[in-house]
């Protein structure tokens, strides 16, 4: 019998070689006469250790990574295809390795376990248990045990879903629709990606639930264009899902119907805001507008709408599944449930880190990150994308929660964590911060379209010496002018870390003022 | 090509349009399907996105320029984008910016004299724990060194001749 050879078709695992391993393996296969049946699997989210590869034997899976084209010969030499772990590259039993046998994962089970568009694999690894469920309850009772679970929105401003999907399922509307919005744009983050091309049919069955819980029988998943192996994916998903009546207009022969599609973005940061989401997806510019109205009640098309994050959609079948008090049952204080932390930038063991929340900043990075990837001393760890502040070491004991984070002018956001070593100037952050601003505005308003200009003019004087203080000065009202006035986060957030990098780190500001100076 | 309009194939794109066009809110997923098959939006394809979007032309271009996807002019053989986003930063991302436009010879949204690449920047690619990341066409490329920046820049340009 072929014995069956696992490669993910991850982004990652890609962009690290996994397309010429899987041809250097079947090749070695094809010159040895061995069967193998390839599976191209997600990632289990060991992104240090990809492209990582797995054997199924008799005895359970192991793996090997991270496996370049030059180490295929030596694996097939050590009989990597029985099991046999006597390699530099043998990492055991995956689920025994301590980055993944410390996590908690509930959203993430499955990833890199199983074929993400093979259904049979889905139904066979609890797929599908909570649509069972929620095909046979009431709207009400699904949105009580959303409310029950205590979810709240993963896409940056935490808010509790059950309460957006009642407002949804209050209003009396022909026609109601439910978006994901898949625009991840902050940097350091993946988990939205890891989701959709590790476990997409999770992302749809939580679509479908949303649906059936609000009445909206019509799903658009807003997904950047800068993931094309996730629109891959998901389409082929798509597919499948219909081909087998799991979407349609008549689910599994409910005589219910949700259909589903995924719609492109194009590359700008601000769609991420679900207003301006929104514009988009009906054909316009993506301008941000006022609220209210909240989209729930005029959404798209004017019609009532449910936006979220894919994390909150794919936490939902286990939520139905194992009920929504088995899914509070982890997390602390007003933070209930799993977080999957992303763990990039300069860190030795990048990747995806599902844990109840409360773990502190410290244990993350060196618990699991094991320190950085260019082994010399972390300096800055900026968490929650680019409107995220940056933290100094004698903040990284703070527990990863919404309110312990805000108590310290933090966010936790989409759950990014981007490290960085002591070579990092903090004060060219501090200038990017505002750039990206620039870039990325959808300069609806002024304070953050000028705003931004501004805020790159006057870092930039102050890093060249010129009259630091005073400029300094203008700096902080400038970041409290756009804080007031800016009709949303991105113009009202960008000051974040900005103003981080003036507090914590303000010798980095001042100290090439006065190189600068000596001139 | 010299100056003027370039080649544009107004059938595929009418074929783009008419697919498209009863969707609701048909317009990005327009533009997406032009460029993907012309590599860019052609000024005179305007007229026909918004007669079949029922939007004036001044609305379509506003919505071509809002999104740094779409373009307007020609690219290259292939498009190079460097992402240019924090978690990048932290790994290089700098250092290889400056050193791709001193490669190539050219800065963003530039086209080398061969119209070989295009140089884009982006923000993000969802590589964030293996980076520099650098997407070509539609693949994304992790650990990106000045040194593998060479070596994927001479693949890209010795593809060999199309022999028609
Ligand atoms: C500038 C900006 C960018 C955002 N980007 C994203 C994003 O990429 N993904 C996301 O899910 N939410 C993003 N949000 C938050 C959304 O506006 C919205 O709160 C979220 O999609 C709601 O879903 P949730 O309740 O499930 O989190 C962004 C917000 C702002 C202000
Ligand atoms: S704050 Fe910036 S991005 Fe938000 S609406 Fe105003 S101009 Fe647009
Ligand atoms: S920050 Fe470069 S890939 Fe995410």
């Amino acid at each position: 019998m072929a014995i069956k050879v696992f490669v993910p078709r991850d982004t990652t695992a890609l962009a690290m070689g996994a397309e010429a391993v899987v041809t250097s393996i079947l090749a070695e296969a094809n010159a040895r006469d061995t069967e193998v049946e390839l599976v191209r699997n997600g990632s289990r989210g060991l992104f240090w250790l990809e492209p990582m590869v797995e054997i199924e034997t008799p005895s359970g899976r192991v793996a090997y990574g991270p496996v370049t084209v030059d180490d295929v010969e030596s694996l097939f030499d050590a009989d990597f295809l029985q099991g046999e772990q006597d390699h530099p590259l043998a990492l055991g039993v995956p689920e025994e390795i301590p980055y993944l046998a410390r996590q908690q994962r509930l959203t993430f089970a499955r990833a890199g376990v199983i074929d993400p568009v093979s259904l049979d694999d889905y139904l066979t690894h609890d797929g599908f248990k909570g649509l069972e469920k929620a095909l046979q309850a009431s709207s009400q009772t699904l949105v009580d045990e959303v409310k029950t679970s205590g979810l709240r929105g993963r896409g940056g401003a935490a808010f509790p879903t059950g309460i957006k999907w009642q407002t949804v399922l209050d209003c009396d509307a022909e026609q109601k629709y439910i978006v994901c919005n898949a625009d991840e744009g902050d940097s350091g983050t993946f988990a939205d990606r890891m989701v959709m091309e590790a476990d997409p049919y999770m992302l749809i069955e939580g679509m479908i639930i949303a649906g059936l819980a609000v009445g909206a029988d019509q799903g658009y998943i807003y997904l950047r264009s800068e993931y094309p192996v996730a629109h891959q994916i998901l389409n082929e998903a798509i597919t499948n899902a219909y081909d087998q009546s799991y979407l349609g207009d008549d689910i599994r022969g409910s005589g219910k119907r949700f259909h589903l599609e995924v719609r492109l973005g194009a590359e700008a940061y601000i769609c991420g805001e679900e207003t301006s989401l929104l514009e988009s997806l009906e054909g316009k510019r993506g301008m941000v507008r006022a609220k209210p109205p909240l989209p729930a009640i005029v959404g798209l098309f004017g019609k009532p709408t449910v936006v979220n994050n894919v994390l909150s959609l794919a936490a939902i079948p286990y939520i139905l599944a194992n009920g929504g008090q088995a899914y509070a049952d982890y997390g602390m204080g007003r933070s209930r449930g799993t977080l999957p932390f992303q763990l990039a930038g300069n860190i030795k063991q990048g990747g995806l880190v599902e844990l109840a929340f409360g773990i502190t900043l410290r244990e993350l990075v060196e618990s699991f990150g094991n320190g950085t990837w260019s082994e010399r001393p972390m300096r800055a760890i900026q968490v929650g994308g680019p409107l995220g502040a940056y933290l100094p070491e004698s903040q990284w004991d703070t527990p990863l929660d919404y309110e312990e984070f805000s108590a310290i002018g933090a966010v936790l956001g989409h759950g990014g964590v981007v490290v960085f070593d002591d070579t990092v100037d903090m004060g060219e952050q501090a200038r990017f911060a505002m750039e990206f601003c620039v870039a990325e505005s959808c300069g609806k308003c002024t304070p953050c379209r000028i705003g931004a200009v501004r805020g790159v003019e006057v870092i930039d004087r102050i890093r060249s010496g010129e009259r630091p203080e005073a400029n300094a000065e203008l700096l902080n009202d400038l970041c409290e002018t756009m804080i007031d006035g800016s009709l949303c986060a991105m113009g009202g957030m960008t000051p974040i870390p900005v103003q981080s990098v003036v507090q914590h780190f303000p010798d980095d500001l001042i100290r090439a003022a006065d190189t600068a100076g000596e001139k | 090509m010299t100056s003027g309009t370039p080649n544009w194939d107004r059938q595929q794109v009418e074929q783009v349009i008419d697919s498209l066009k009863d969707k609701p809110g048909a317009l990005l997923p327009i533009l997406h399907g032009i460029q993907d098959v012309q590599g860019y939006i052609p000024a005179d394809a305007l007229p026909m996105i918004a007669e079949a979007t029922k939007q004036t032309r001044a609305e379509v271009h506003g919505v071509i320029s809002f999104y740094h996807h779409f373009r307007q002019t020609p690219p290259g053989s292939h498009t190079l984008q460097i992402c240019r986003a924090e978690a990048c930063q932290a790994r290089g991302a700098r250092t290889l910016e400056t050193y791709a436009k001193a490669r190539l010879g050219i800065d963003y949204h530039q086209t080398t004299a061969d119209r070989e690449i295009s140089l884009e920047p982006v923000y993000c690619l969802g590589n964030c724990a293996c980076g520099p990341s650098v997407r070509v066409d539609d693949k994304v490329l992790g650990a990106v060194t000045p040194a593998r920046f060479d070596t994927l820049v001479e693949e890209l340009t010795c593809t060999p001749l199309e022999v028609k």
